[in-house]
């Protein structure tokens, strides 16, 4: 059984930015997997490699065995993508555009199934409505009936929940779970981390056009296991920068592995009299992973 | 969860690219037909009896419709699939026809064939409300000539449309490339007089524009006399669309200017 998805060795360049540079990625089939780096990272150009919007410079891509470029045909159908830019076709209802992003898929006659897919987005109400009335979360919902007309069996979400209230983001990880259930292999770009923490399974983290992260999101949390101590004052001591993960104002957030070292902390930062205005403590989440890894690519 | 895989997706771009003019009709239809009927009131009141054509054995008038018809024709189909084109490449909404696995010749197909039927479809309609001005055309003595010439110049400026969709990236850069080509060539072509009205260097020169030989073997399909034996303006006819089709072909098989 060949994987969902397969990049080996594939790099882009535009111009003077190298935005992939030989990225090695497998993803499973009925995976759901996230794809998460900071903007500029490479994640939406290696999606448009997938999807056969742009082309590599070089490497290898494949849909389930079905290399993007010679056998784009089964490939693409093999497909469904959100885009992340928020479009629409002006001319055309919602209904209209479904149909229509199914028949370019050579497939006709999907009323029940396009009505299924009306439902679990809750835009049966708006289905004779034109594109332009939709607000931009009915918008969002509509990318993603395109994406799921043509019944693909994997689906890439580049930020799907952008601009997207919190109970349309909740009813919409139900219908991407329901499919996740039912065997379709999921991949997932967000900077809600929180989300990827709840929903994938594993995780590639890119940072400029390289995987510096792989794993699966147990695996990934585990090896940061620890606590984040969140310190207000004006300064740190200076034994403890290089464990500063980041600063915001006045409020310094600082690795610990254990509770005992939170003794330490205090002790150096009473020794160096240095004034806490407040203080509090955090387990480890998906974001304090995101940030030390990347914090450590940057050093390396 | 497979869906069956039933007709091709190709027609259903074809199919959408009629509706997408069909729906804003007073636009695409309508108006071009008035503005062609507008020209025709306008020239035939002041010229008729002061042109010569064919050597007065065709009134001005009736020499005049077909060239506005056939004009219609070929701006019409240049409209549409160039503003099919740009108007998803600005908005973004072209990643719809990008992500299907729609090949080369599927895009080229639907593009070129929606904006044929919108080009015939407003020919048609300026021919429809001529015969109150030149009731003579009707007793067409070539109809297939004056369809073969409509059809292949419907499809000549269905290409270039296709070629300035994707060559342009703002509307500025298409509405130049129609002002300052598509029309000067169909202006100049003999829509409004013969080009043996003309002096000796400019009726040479009109023989470089591709425009005069579809306007003139159109013609030849409502009168039998043309300026230029209607085989001969055919063959240059179909040269011109296979040179054309092949450079649009091999553009959206590299994906030029759609594909990053």
């Amino acid at each position: 059984m060949p994987p969902a998805v397969e990049v080996i060795d594939v790099a882009r360049r535009f111009g003077t930015v190298q935005a992939l540079a030989g990225v090695d990625l497998t993803v499973a089939e009925g995976e759901f997997f996230g794809l998460l780096g900071p903007n500029g990272a490479g994640k939406t150009t290696l999606i448009s490699i997938l999807a056969g919007l742009t082309r590599a410079d070089r490497g290898t891509a494949r849909i389930l065995g079905h290399d993007v470029v010679t056998d784009f045909r089964v490939a693409r159908r093999s497909l469904g993508v959100v885009p992340q830019e928020l479009v629409f076709d002006p001319f055309f209802s919602v209904r209209e555009t479904l149909e229509f992003q199914a028949g370019y898929f050579g497939l006709r006659r999907q009323g029940a199934w396009i009505d299924e897919i009306l439902h679990h987005l809750d835009l049966t109400g708006k289905a004779n409505a034109n594109m332009r009335s939709l607000s931009g979360g009915m918008k969002r919902r509509v990318l993603v009936g395109q994406a799921l007309v043509h019944k693909p069996p994997v689906i890439v979400l580049d930020e799907p929940t952008a601009g997207v209230d919190v109970e349309l983001r909740q009813s919409l990880w139900r219908f991407i779970r329901k499919l996740n259930r039912d065997g379709h292999t999921i991949i997932l770009t967000t900077h809600y981390l929180e989300e990827a923490e709840a929903l994938c399974g594993r995780i590639a983290m890119l940072k400029d056009g390289r995987v510096v992260a792989l794993d699966s999101t147990h695996n990934l949390l585990s090896r940061f296991a620890g606590l984040t101590c969140r310190v207000a004052s004006e300064q740190m001591p200076a034994a403890w920068e290089a464990r500063i993960v980041r600063r915001e104002g006045a409020n310094f957030y600082v690795g610990l592995a254990n509770y005992a070292e939170l003794e330490t902390l205090l002790a150096a930062l009473r020794a160096d009299g240095i004034a806490i205005d407040e203080l509090a403590l955090e387990e480890t989440d998906l974001e304090q992973v995101f940030l030390r890894i990347m914090k450590g690519a940057e050093a390396a | 969860m497979k869906a069956e895989v039933a007709g091709h997706g190709w027609v259903t771009l074809l199919y959408k690219e009629l509706l997408r003019f069909w729906k804003v009709s007073f636009q695409t239809v309508a108006a071009p037909i008035l503005t062609a009927l507008l020209y025709l009131l306008i020239f035939s009141h002041v010229l008729e009896g002061r042109v010569s054509v064919y050597d007065g054995r065709v009134s001005y008038t009736a020499f005049l419709v077909p060239g506005l018809v056939m004009m219609s024709v070929l701006q019409n189909a240049f409209a549409n699939s160039s503003s099919s084109l740009i108007q998803s490449k600005i908005t973004g909404n072209l990643i719809f026809v990008l992500l299907p696995p729609l090949s080369a010749t599927d895009l080229f197909a639907a593009y070129v064939l929606g904006a044929m039927v919108r080009g015939i479809v407003v020919g048609a309609g300026v021919f429809a409300v001529t015969p109150l001005f030149a009731p003579s055309l009707l007793a067409m003595p070539h109809p297939f000539w004056a369809l073969a010439f409509a059809l292949a110049g419907s499809a000549i400026l269905a290409m270039l449309g296709l070629l300035a969709g994707i060559w342009a990236d703002k509307f500025d850069q298409l509405a130049a490339f129609q002002n300052f080509i598509i029309v000067p060539l169909t202006f100049l072509s003999g829509v409004f007089y013969s080009i043996h009205s003309l002096p000796p260097f400019w009726q040479a020169l009109s023989h470089f524009n591709p425009f005069f030989y579809m306007i003139d073997g159109f013609r030849y399909g409502f009168f039998g006399v043309s300026d230029v034996a209607p085989g001969v303006s055919l063959g240059i006819v179909a040269a011109a669309a296979g040179v054309l089709a092949a450079l649009t072909l091999t553009l959206l098989a590299r994906g030029w200017k759609l594909r990053a």
